[in-house]
């Protein structure tokens, strides 16, 4: 009894106003996994950590849950401070990237689990996991164990024991990463559903940032432990705070460029950039141009900003084909094109003045170019 | 007309030959012959010669039974008695080997680095055998040994503690020799549960204590019965250390000393009777752990306190 007392007393009321994260920092031996993360969280809000592997976000989720202790920094729940209460007075909910469903317990038991440890009468906790197994639409396996559940209704039944307590933060650590792409999908929605019924505060952990895009309210993309932006997905994807955040919500096209006036040189080419772009100061910098963007135009068409190239694979995408090709000096220039284009042909394509991005050469940002290729190549599609 | 049995003949074969494939007979199957040959000339007909042997008695099939319950053996004396006194070591072993082995196998869950270290370090008793351990217990625990030095000296006692030659000697060696095998079973079966159910039952509000009880626990249960049932059988054939640091003439006289003996007397009904008692022993305590372990593995995890 004394135990469940003491989580009420941390957890309060369902909803909080605002949690505050105050230079959380966690290192690892010599190694710093998270170095300085400022975050205020509103009660209700979904927000997304967004970033590749090893940037510090799976670290940020478990200092919030209290699986990990800050080597520095504080968090506050509404003015109590709780970067020292142990995980399970917190009475967060967590969703794992592996599930982490009791294996020797049915369904029923592992969702039922929370609300045992809240002492919880067995009429309230059958009736509330019967409520949730119907949300999650898991009705029909709970007597099941995990083991005889498919991938998807794992991850149903970990989110239904997550949020069966009622828990005024829910945290998932990439829920989604282990299933196959159109379950990815309707569970994407289904997550989203939920949080709009039940109005949980959120913090999503992911690598994907169609994923983060579409499900977030806020997103904070990091990077080697450092958020770089924190802004709601339209601010993070028309207005990426630097090339990193750039190519990592899309813009593939990373093309080395000299500042010229009112445009930038790309090898030969110059660009004009919209007057209301801003723009480095002077020297070198570089191009970020989403795929969409640039498009391969019918032969002789006048537009803005012509870029010659040479195709080199076309890949049908249903409307559209996306075209990779090799632009003046060798180039990898992404294109996308309305018609499909054959290997070795001869096109050109037209960038908007105001879909160009340019951005302070990463190499005074201390962002390597390879960095850039492979984040933009790799971790999204 | 003519031609219909030449050509059922290939097809039969072949149909054969497809049927025998999809029920997994394939020529792979020749190499299960060494293995099934051997048990049965190593094994079965020895188990069924013995048990035979058992009821050929000189006083009729089951006076070999008989006279083993009712203490009349020949040769020696104290048959009854030996069960209770097999199975008291043989049990205490176990509980003390487990109940040891457990929390530091739970402790060391999860471990990657310094596991192998371990291991190695565990696994040396093991390699020197009951006979180096008893010598050894003999010299280090014995009246003059230097742990009776020891504590007289500081004066924990007034006499030397009688260690060696007794029940609790054979106890002793039965710990020294099976502790390394119930910890390094323990280990595989702890390192296999997955750190990230316990961190689950941490989130979900389970305390330390609750988190041991409702989910290391039973996860390390079917574990824990294996390494207790083998660590008995283990125990139950001791006859070594019970020989060598105990007092196989009266105290620790275990029921493979009984067979022993009788056997080398040429007495083989009532040795065979003792080693048919033994395996029976054994297989009613097994059996007794496992329906125990599946009550309480229901017990422990519907409902609980809640």
């Amino acid at each position: 009894m004394e135990h469940a007392d003491r989580i009420e007393e941390v957890s309060g009321p369902a909803r909080f106003s605002e949690l505050t994260v105050d230079g959380l920092r966690r290192e690892f031996g010599g190694f710093t996994a998270l170095n300085g993360l400022d975050l205020t969280i509103r009660g209700g809000e979904f927000i997304a950590l967004l970033g590749p592997s090893g940037c510090g976000k799976s670290t940020a989720l478990n200092l919030l849950a209290g699986l990990l202790e800050p080597t520095g920094g504080s968090i506050w729940l509404d003015g109590r401070r709780i970067d020292t209460v142990p995980p399970e007075k917190r009475g967060f909910g967590m969703v794992f990237q592996n599930y982490a469903l009791f294996p020797h317990l049915t369904v029923t038991e592992n969702i039922g689990f929370g609300l045992r440890m809240r002492k919880v009468d067995k009429k309230t906790r059958t009736e509330r996991v019967r409520k949730v197994l119907d949300l999650v639409q898991l009705g029909s396996q709970a007597d099941k164990h995990p083991g005889q559940l498919s991938g998807g209704q794992q991850q149903r039944v970990a989110i239904a024991r997550a949020i069966v307590v009622e828990p005024q933060l829910v945290l998932m650590d990439e829920p989604l990463s282990n299933l196959d792409a159109k379950l990815r999908l309707d569970m994407r929605t289904e997550i989203r559903l939920l949080h709009q019924q039940l109005g949980l505060t959120t913090v999503y952990v992911t690598h994907d940032q169609a994923e983060a895009l579409s499900l977030a309210d806020r997103l904070v993309v990091m990077r080697d432990g450092v958020v770089q932006q924190i802004g709601t997905p339209s601010e993070v994807y028309e207005a990426p705070s630097n090339a990193f955040v750039a190519s990592f919500v899309g813009y593939r096209n990373a093309l080395d460029a000299m500042l010229t006036g009112r445009g930038v040189d790309i090898g030969g080419i110059t660009l004009t950039v919209a007057a209301d772009r801003e723009l480095p100061s002077s020297g070198r910098a570089v191009a970020m141009i989403r795929p969409d963007n640039l498009v391969v135009a019918e032969p002789g068409a006048p537009g803005d900003n012509p870029v010659p190239f040479t195709v080199r694979v076309c890949e049908y995408q249903g409307a559209t084909f996306a075209v990779e090709g090799a632009g003046q000096g060798g180039t990898v220039l992404h294109a996308q094109s309305g018609r499909p284009l054959v290997p070795g042909e001869e096109v050109v394509a037209h960038i908007s003045p105001d879909r160009i991005l340019v951005y302070p050469d990463p190499g005074q940002q201390a962002i390597s170019r390879e960095e850039l290729r492979l984040v933009a190549g790799g971790e999204h599609h | 007309m003519r031609g219909t049995p030449t050509v059922a003949t290939p097809e039969g074969r072949t149909d054969l030959r497809s049927w025998a494939r999809t029920h997994g007979m394939t020529p792979v199957l020749w190499m299960v012959v060494p293995g099934v040959v051997f048990m049965l000339v190593f094994f079965i007909y020895p188990l069924l010669y013995g048990v035979s042997l058992s009821f050929q008695g000189k006083g009729g099939p089951l006076s070999a039974y008989r006279e083993f319950f009712t203490d009349g053996f020949r040769n020696d004396n104290g048959s009854r008695e030996s069960i209770w006194i097999t199975l008291e070591l043989a049990l205490a072993a176990s509980i003390i080997n487990v109940a040891a082995a457990l929390p530091i196998a739970y402790r060391m869950r999860g471990l990657v680095r310094g596991k192998r270290v371990i291991t190695a370090i565990v696994l040396v008793p093991m390699t020197l055998g009951t006979v180096f351990i008893a010598s050894a217990m003999n010299t280090f625990l014995g009246p003059a040994g230097w742990f009776n030095r020891a504590v007289l000296v500081i004066g924990l006692v007034d006499r030397p503690v009688t260690l060696v030659g007794n029940f609790t000697g054979v106890l002793l060696s039965l710990v020294i020799n099976g502790f390394p095998f119930a910890f390094l079973l323990m280990l595989g079966y702890g390192s296999g549960i997955d750190p990230s159910l316990e961190q689950a039952a941490a989130v979900l509000g389970a305390s330390p204590r609750e988190r041991f009880r409702l989910i290391a626990l039973p996860l390390l249960l079917p574990g824990l019965t294996i390494t207790f049932c083998l660590s008995f059988i283990l125990g139950f054939g001791v006859f070594p250390s019970a020989t060598l640091v105990g007092n196989d003439a009266g105290p620790t006289r275990v029921i493979s000393k009984i067979a022993y003996t009788e056997y080398s007397n040429a007495q083989y009904a009532t040795a065979s009777a003792t080693a048919v008692i033994m395996a029976v022993i054994q297989l009613a305590v097994i059996g007794l752990v496992f329906w125990g372990r599946s009550r309480l593995y229901r017990g422990s995890t519907a409902g609980g306190k809640g």
